[in-house]
């Protein structure tokens, strides 16, 4: 039993210290299918964000990074108010167990 | 009642934005009390909403990536999150989870990848499972043991204690996890994180549902700070997910900030219900969740064999789903409410 479980071991580390080198040696995925957004029916903010994105997905993706992050945390802190307004401790907690 | 559907500059396609807030509250709910991602419940729910595959999993990403981080901040306010822990961890999961992404395009041009990764989630949901509940009778049985020596058993007594064995494992550098209240070889979470953002890479899945529980078996966290820390590596995981899936044009920005509405709303609620349920009522809770998933995946796995029912299946699959979200979140909210009222209340009488 002891034994098979070495192997078994062994044969795991060979796997996870082999396989990025057979990754690699096979190639990588296939072409990217190219979307392009139609923006003939938008306007305003919507007609900008859409001719962004069609014309540099680098620009779209700092937006979108730099966006997603300040919303969140805009929308935590609102959250954060209206429960404090409730009324509840939102910053201690006693671990009551593992 | 044209109001209620919006246009999405880049897939195209109107959706019912109220389904969108919906959607985003109960997996903020979930999200923030179990310490996950929950992609495995958003994507089913936003191809039915409308959206084409494609861009389903790149908006999922996206919202996740700022629902965790209300989520980590709100459980950092707790003293939830290990940030220690997760900066170690991440270096592990960024690497794992290329490897294994990278497995996956090998494996594609090898065959049937999409089944046989199916088969591993099912075997690894089935294995976390039992896990979770083998961990849940073993601490009712030293209960119960106690019980009869007229002791009353420890707060932090777990059932499983692998983590115990790893700890006896002393290569060095040693590091000393103060949130966690661990101390252990560093090697242990990078190894832990490595095997689990590799798992996460070949299922193509967030990591959530594998880390949260590795966190708490293996490492040896206690739950809160397992789902505080986990949530921690969801956003910047999240992030670069955003960050690539939007560089390959598959995110809808418009559909993530409406989720992330209601995903605000959701996470602070599912946050603050683990302030008011037990470490264990949260990890049975997540044996659950596991349940369903699994079950869910399966009902997939067994069109091949029964084609007549294929139709059935595909809709019994995300019916599962979408309940399984609507129950969880339903009961995580009730409790959160029992819990602040009797807060309150408590407050009062002082």
């Amino acid at each position: 039993m002891k034994k098979r479980l070495s192997r078994i071991w062994w044969a795991l580390t060979a796997l996870i210290l082999f396989a990025p080198s057979w990754v690699l040696a096979a190639g990588g995925g296939g072409a990217p299918v190219v979307i392009v957004a139609d923006t003939r029916k938008l306007d305003g903010i919507m007609a900008w964000w859409a001719n962004m994105y069609n014309e540099s997905h680098l620009e779209f993706m700092i937006l979108t990074v730099l966006i997603i992050p300040t919303v969140g945390v805009i929308f935590g802190i609102l959250a954060d108010i209206v429960m404090s307004w409730i009324g509840i401790d939102l910053k201690s907690r006693e671990l009551a167990e593992h | 009642m044209d109001w209620l559907y919006i246009l999405m500059p880049i897939a195209g396609v109107k959706i019912f934005w109220p389904g969108l807030i919906i959607l985003g509250v109960g997996v903020g709910i979930i999200g923030g009390f179990f310490g996950m991602g929950g992609a495995w419940m958003v994507t089913p729910g936003l191809n039915i909403l409308g959206f084409p595959m494609a861009f389903a999993i790149g908006t999922d990403i996206a919202h996740m990536a700022g629902k965790s981080l209300i989520s980590t901040l709100r459980h950092g306010k707790f003293g939830n999150v290990d940030y220690k822990l997760g900066l170690i961890m991440l270096v592990g999961t960024v690497v794992g989870f290329e490897v294994g992404a990278q497995m996956i395009m090998w494996l594609e041009r090898l065959g049937s990848v999409e089944v046989v990764v199916r088969w591993i989630y099912i075997a690894l949901l089935t294995f976390i499972a039992w896990t979770v509940f083998h961990d849940v009778g073993k601490r009712r049985a030293k209960e119960r043991a106690a019980a009869a020596k007229g002791e009353v058993l420890a707060a932090g007594a777990t059932g499983v204690e692998w983590h115990k064995t790893l700890h006896k494992i002393k290569i060095p550098p040693m590091v000393t996890l103060h949130a966690a209240g661990i101390t252990c070889s560093a090697w242990l979470p990078i190894i832990v994180s490595f095997l689990t953002g590799w798992l996460a890479g070949i299922l193509g899945i967030g990591g959530g549902l594998i880390r949260m529980p590795a966190l708490i078996y293996l490492v040896g966290c206690p739950t809160h700070v397992a789902v505080g820390t986990d949530l921690f590596e969801v956003a910047i995981s999240g992030l670069y997910g955003a960050a690539t899936y939007t560089y390959k044009g598959r995110t809808e920005l418009v559909a993530a900030l409406i989720m992330l509405v209601g995903a605000a709303i959701g996470a602070q609620v599912g946050a603050v219900a683990t302030k008011y349920i037990k470490g264990y009522g949260i990890r049975i809770a997540f044996g659950l969740a596991v349940i369903g998933c699994a079950v869910s995946i399966l009902l997939k796995l067994v069109q091949p064999w029964l084609p007549a029912y294929k139709t059935l299946l595909n809709n019994a699959s995300t019916v599962l789903v979408l309940s399984l979200v609507s129950l969880m979140s339903l009961y995580i909210f009730v409790r959160m409410v029992q819990g602040a009222k009797k807060e309150l209340a408590m407050k009062k009488q002082k």
